[in-house]
């Protein structure tokens, strides 16, 4: 399974049209503590980079963008009552939703772990 | 922009890998292991700060005849020797210039420790309205470590001995601390029984060494601070209070007596008799998601305040804040709305503290 980064920390893990979405353990550490996930509505039409959620911390709020359009068919209910999942497992148990790829000729304007990397270097 | 200021310690709290970050003008730690869980050390064992940020003052000399006495919203000279005394020092216009602890320290010598951002200021002021007695700036020369939690006077006690184990709330003594003449007060920010200790600020760092070198202590960072502090309702200046707010809009009017002089009664006395504007509100969300400073406040569709101080209480497991608003409005259950751009959540007005179980009076 290939996983995808955008530039606002989120990733994503494409399989068979499907794709799981979070964010980056760098975003987690950066944020601190997690307090509270707002996940998105089951059912909901995004649109690549388009609002997808939001995540608080003790520290700050920030939203999530949806690293693909598509349609959200299951959310990680978990995370309501212990958001600081995310925190220990950005990348794996903390994820926040399943999309149903619309367009998988968007994975093009994402960066891969590599890219990834490097853009944090940048930073 | 003007250099940040350090604290004996930043070496330390480098070493401890602390996040840094500006706060007031000097570059502080925010956390070391974490905010939630030097929150929880805090409320369960002891925590220690470094607040050697905050600002000292001493004065010697006749407290009447050199203005102490009617410079402050209380009187100092009613303080006994050996106590401290939570208050204001008020503008003109009421405003708050800076919330303080005066700390009676002899008959004719009391030490006024002040907020960072604010402690030149507040210097200049005082000094200002001063007519007589000697007036210095000791913070420079000043350390300061806040020890605090239901295990801080076991672990002091093992550190430094018995001698101030049987103060009560809001009394201070002087004591030899690592050869050096230091000050013990049972004061803090947290909510929790603990201790604020000043002492040379070239023996901070031995301190500083000292108890955390006992297991129960862990360094504890201002976001774990900020989190104690406002779950105690405790004020924070420059977010709930400053020069556009007055004591009676923030629902500070114990620290007030009107009993004595002090500038800015007369605007008080006015506000009081004219009626408020405005009033401080605690709240407490329904849900995990925190208020925010300058989140406005809506009721039943209109907006009716703003928020100064919010956050996710890990004690309450639901956010809190504090706002000014309309008065009519600052009334124990009232449902509110806070809301920021696409951001709502439903809170309901409540009483302070929003938490009652610290070791505080312990």
């Amino acid at each position: 399974m290939s996983i995808y980064f955008t530039k606002e920390h989120e990733w994503v893990k494409v399989k068979e049209g499907i794709c799981a979405v979070g964010i980056s353990e760098h975003a987690a550490h950066e944020l601190g503590d997690v307090t509270f996930v707002e996940l998105p509505q089951l059912g909901k039409q995004v649109k690549q980079f388009e609002v997808l959620g939001s995540i608080e911390s003790v520290k700050a709020a920030s939203d999530i963008y949806a690293p693909l359009s598509g349609k959200v068919v299951k959310v990680n209910e978990a995370l309501n009552d212990a958001p600081e999942i995310v925190n220990e497992s950005a990348e794996d148990a903390g994820w926040m939703a399943w999309i149903e790829i619309a367009d998988e000729s968007e994975l093009k304007s994402l960066m891969t772990r590599e890219q990834y990397d490097e853009f944090l270097k940048t930073l | 922009m003007e250099q940040l200021r350090t604290t004996p310690l930043c070496g330390r709290h480098e070493a401890l890998n602390a996040l840094m970050a500006p706060f007031g003008g000097w570059n502080m730690p925010i956390q070391y292991e974490g905010i939630i869980a030097e929150h929880r050390w805090c409320r369960e064992q002891a925590a220690l700060f470094d607040i050697c940020h905050m600002g000292e003052f001493l004065y010697q000399g006749d407290f009447d005849s050199g203005g102490l006495e009617d410079l402050f919203t209380f009187s100092v000279k009613s303080i006994p020797v050996g106590r401290s005394r939570y208050g204001f020092l008020l503008n003109e216009q009421g405003g708050i210039i800076d919330d303080l602890i005066v700390f009676r320290l002899a008959e004719t010598e009391a030490m006024i420790v002040v907020n960072a951002a604010t402690a030149d200021n507040d210097f200049n002021v005082i000094r200002s309205r001063l007519t007589g007695g000697q007036f210095s700036n000791i913070s420079d020369d000043t350390g300061k470590l806040d020890i605090q939690g239901p295990l801080s006077r076991a672990v002091l006690t093992a550190a430094l001995g018995e001698g101030f184990a049987a103060l009560p709330y809001f009394r201070f003594m002087s004591m030899d601390i690592l050869g050096s003449e230091a000050i013990v007060s049972r004061t803090g920010y947290t909510g929790e029984l603990g201790y604020e200790i000043f002492l040379p600020a070239a023996k901070v760092g031995e301190l500083w060494d000292l108890l955390l070198s006992d297991g129960r202590v862990k360094p504890a960072g201002l976001g774990a601070r900020d989190v104690l502090r406002l779950e105690v309702g405790y004020s924070l200046y420059g977010s709930d209070i400053d020069e556009t707010t007055t004591p009676l809009e923030a629902g500070l009017e114990g620290f007030v007596d009107f009993g004595k002089e002090f500038v800015g009664k007369g605007a008080l006395l006015r506000q009081q008799e004219q009626g408020l504007m405005r009033r401080k509100v605690a709240f407490e969300v329904d849900g995990r998601r925190s208020p925010r400073h300058h989140y406005e406040i809506g009721f039943s569709g209109e907006t009716v305040g703003s928020v100064t101080s919010g956050v996710f209480s890990p004690m309450l497991g639901g956010g809190i804040g504090l706002g000014f608003v309309r008065p009519d409005v600052a009334v124990i259950g009232t449902p509110l709305t806070i809301f920021h751009e696409r951001v709502s959540m439903k809170a309901t007005v409540c009483e302070l503290p929003f938490y009652r179980g610290g070791s505080l009076r312990s």
